[in-house]
């Protein structure tokens, strides 16, 4: 079947004010930028004639493009008030143009100009945030609603549910959350003993790092690490729930999905985030003493003690008090997002990266929200 | 039904002893099947006996383990990579459910194939776009919609659209009219058969929908036991003796619908 390719060509002759086209060779879509030249070289060729005839007979193949093509030299022709006919053409070739003929205009979408389109998108973007704002603390209120219930009726909760997401938060999630805040505990102190050696006052690293990971370090890489491991999966496996249709199969079934799908979902965070705080804590720390004791020569027992006068309960309770706030906000959000979920893939993708931008964003700010509270009471 | 067996048969699907196999689960085995130029085959067989098995080994989705398939007379086990791209410009397939990208509009969609293949300038193609959509019956403004926003039967249609993107000589259709209420089904039989007569395509079309078998299609092909076990027009399909075959065909569904 690879016969070689004929090229489209056409030929004109003229007599009086008539004019007779020959269409030859195969008008067909490998060919297509040459039909659209030809198209343009016709039209021209044709001058002013009264009537024009089309003969296909010489034509090799014909595909919906050269039909196409034809009906839009016929279409412009009969604009101009020539008479158009084909004779003698041959069944099929009529049938393709037949096909294809009729079309209505295509369709042109107004231009607007360029500074109203941004301004647009500036408004649309507050008004979307501000829509953000609202539906993120009617959530957390239906969340709260949805606790109650389960706590009026414990035995209507989905306890397994919590059990496997307790695994994948807080067991699968700790060795990564401990590996990080160790290192991040390491160059802390590393950076602190090089800056306070030349005060000569290397032993008060401790009191840095100390208060620094008990009070922000820990939870704050714990929170982000969360939003990025646990947020990411939620919002992916709400939002493929959503687009196929999971959910709305939950409600006909009278099952809420908040109560199904949230409340386990967050409840099990509020748990873990405190557990993995606490460990990432002792990581921060132990990374912190093994680094003073290389670089700073502060001697464990040295550093133990230094730490039990610095650090009292408050800078321990401080860390522990905003974990499960930095939980309930980042599984609200993770939640929030997944049931935003359009029905196509990309929509998926926007979702998941919205969720964790927007829960690491929050975090950050409910953690300075704490810092200038905490301040304030003097805590 | 008027489709005597042509003098010269020109095959365009050839597939010979075909055998294919999910570990040591055997789907198919030593199955031959012909699909002729111009014909519209219908493929019929129990659910999960490996006819979309068939249709995506033909297709080069699924690995065979013996047997041999030739699409325009090429053995697709010899074709060379640029001659297998070459092949794909000539066939259309209409998946299942549709398979439309769902972050591309449907005239996008469309001009996927077009893209990749063609040279033409952005207004031909969103011309030829058009045309298609509307060739396939939906109105004019479902090119700019998603496929999220379309009904089971609008994303048929505009599936069918883009497996006609290249003007494609052979057109698979994984069940057509599953999923659409009997008129609808019926339109679908219609535009299959129009499109195939105006634009001179050659059908296979795996169905479950006896009346698409009996409105539509030219020749009828029963797979069984693994194998075809009964090719030809409806009548030869009445009157076979195999089981499946009889059970399927003159089942109490299929006398009622018959007699209606």
């Amino acid at each position: 079947m690879t016969t070689t390719l004929s090229n489209p060509a056409f030929e004109i002759t003229f007599a009086q004010d008539q004019a007779t086209i020959i269409l030859t060779g195969e008008w067909t879509l490998d060919h297509g930028r040459r039909l659209e030249i030809i198209m343009g070289e016709l039209l021209v060729g044709l001058g002013e004639v009264r009537k024009a005839s089309l003969d296909l007979k010489r034509l090799d193949r014909l595909d919906t493009l050269g039909a196409l093509v034809i009906d839009q030299i016929s279409h412009r022709l009969g604009s101009d008030g020539v008479k158009v006919e084909m004779p003698d053409a041959s069944d099929r070739h009529l049938a393709l143009i037949g096909a294809v003929r009729h079309r209505n205009e295509p369709m042109v979408s107004p231009r607007r100009s360029r500074l109203v389109e941004l301004l647009a998108d500036v408004g649309q973007t507050v008004v979307h945030a501000g829509q953000d704002l609202v539906r993120g603390i009617s959530f957390i209120g239906e969340v709260v609603v949805a606790i109650g219930r389960v706590m009026l009726r414990p035995a209507s909760f989905r306890w397994a549910s919590l059990v496997t997401q307790l695994e994948l938060i807080a067991f699968r999630g700790a060795p990564i959350i401990i590996l990080i805040t160790f290192l991040v505990g390491c160059i802390v102190a590393q950076q602190g003993i090089f800056q306070l050696r030349r005060f000569g006052a290397t032993a008060f690293v401790v009191d840095l790092v100390g208060i620094i990971t008990l009070r922000e370090l820990a939870l704050l890489l714990c929170a982000i690490m969360v939003a990025g491991r646990s947020g990411s999966a939620f919002t992916a496996e709400i939002g493929s729930m959503k687009m196929r249709e999971e959910i709305d199969a939950l409600r006909v079934m009278g099952l809420n999905p908040v109560d199904v799908l949230v409340v386990p979902r967050i409840l099990a965070l509020i748990i873990a985030m405190p557990i993995l705080s606490f460990l990432a804590s002792l990581a921060g720390l132990f990374g912190a003493g093994l680094v003073s004791w290389i670089y700073g020569g502060i001697a464990p027992e040295t550093f133990l003690s230094r730490l039990q006068s610095v650090i009292n309960h408050r800078h321990f309770s401080v860390g522990l008090i905003k974990a499960p706030f930095m939980a309930v906000v980042i599984g609200a959000i993770a939640c929030i997002e997944g049931l935003n979920v359009k029905g196509s893939a990309e929509s998926l993708g926007q979702q998941v990266t919205a969720s964790v931008v927007k829960s690491i964003f929050m975090v950050i700010v409910l953690d300075g929200l704490f810092a200038m509270f905490f301040a304030s009471i003097r805590f | 039904m008027d489709a005597s067996p042509q003098a010269d048969q020109d095959l365009i699907i050839k597939v010979r002893n075909l055998v294919v196999a999910f570990g040591d689960k055997t789907i198919l085995d030593r199955l031959s099947l012909d699909v002729r130029r111009g014909e519209i085959l219908g493929f019929v067989g129990g659910s999960g006996t490996g006819k979309s098995v068939l249709t995506r080994a033909i297709l080069g989705l699924v690995e065979k383990q013996g047997g041999t398939i030739s699409v325009f007379d090429t053995d697709l086990d010899s074709v060379s990579e640029a001659g297998k791209r070459a092949l794909e410009k000539r066939w259309g397939v209409m998946f299942q459910h549709g398979a439309l990208f769902s972050s591309l509009t449907v005239a996008q969609n469309i001009q996927v194939p077009m893209r990749e293949y063609l040279d033409l300038s952005p207004t031909m193609m969103n011309d030829l776009a058009a045309l298609k959509i509307e060739m396939v019956g939906l109105r004019p403004d479902a090119g700019d919609k998603f496929p999220s926003q379309l009904s089971g039967g609008m994303i048929k249609r505009a599936a069918l659209a883009r497996a006609l993107a290249l003007d494609p000589e052979v057109v698979f259709l994984d069940e057509p009219t599953s999923g659409l209420d009997p008129i609808g089904a019926a339109d679908f039989d219609d535009l299959i058969r129009t499109l195939q007569q105006t634009l001179g395509l050659t059908v296979f079309m795996v169905t479950h929908d006896l009346d698409s078998l009996a409105s539509s299609c030219d020749r009828i092909a029963a797979l069984a036991d693994k194998k075809v076990v009964a090719v030809g027009e409806l009548k030869d399909m009445l009157s076979s003796t195999h089981p499946w075959v009889k059970s399927y065909f003159r089942g109490k569904r299929a006398l009622a619908r018959m007699k209606g």
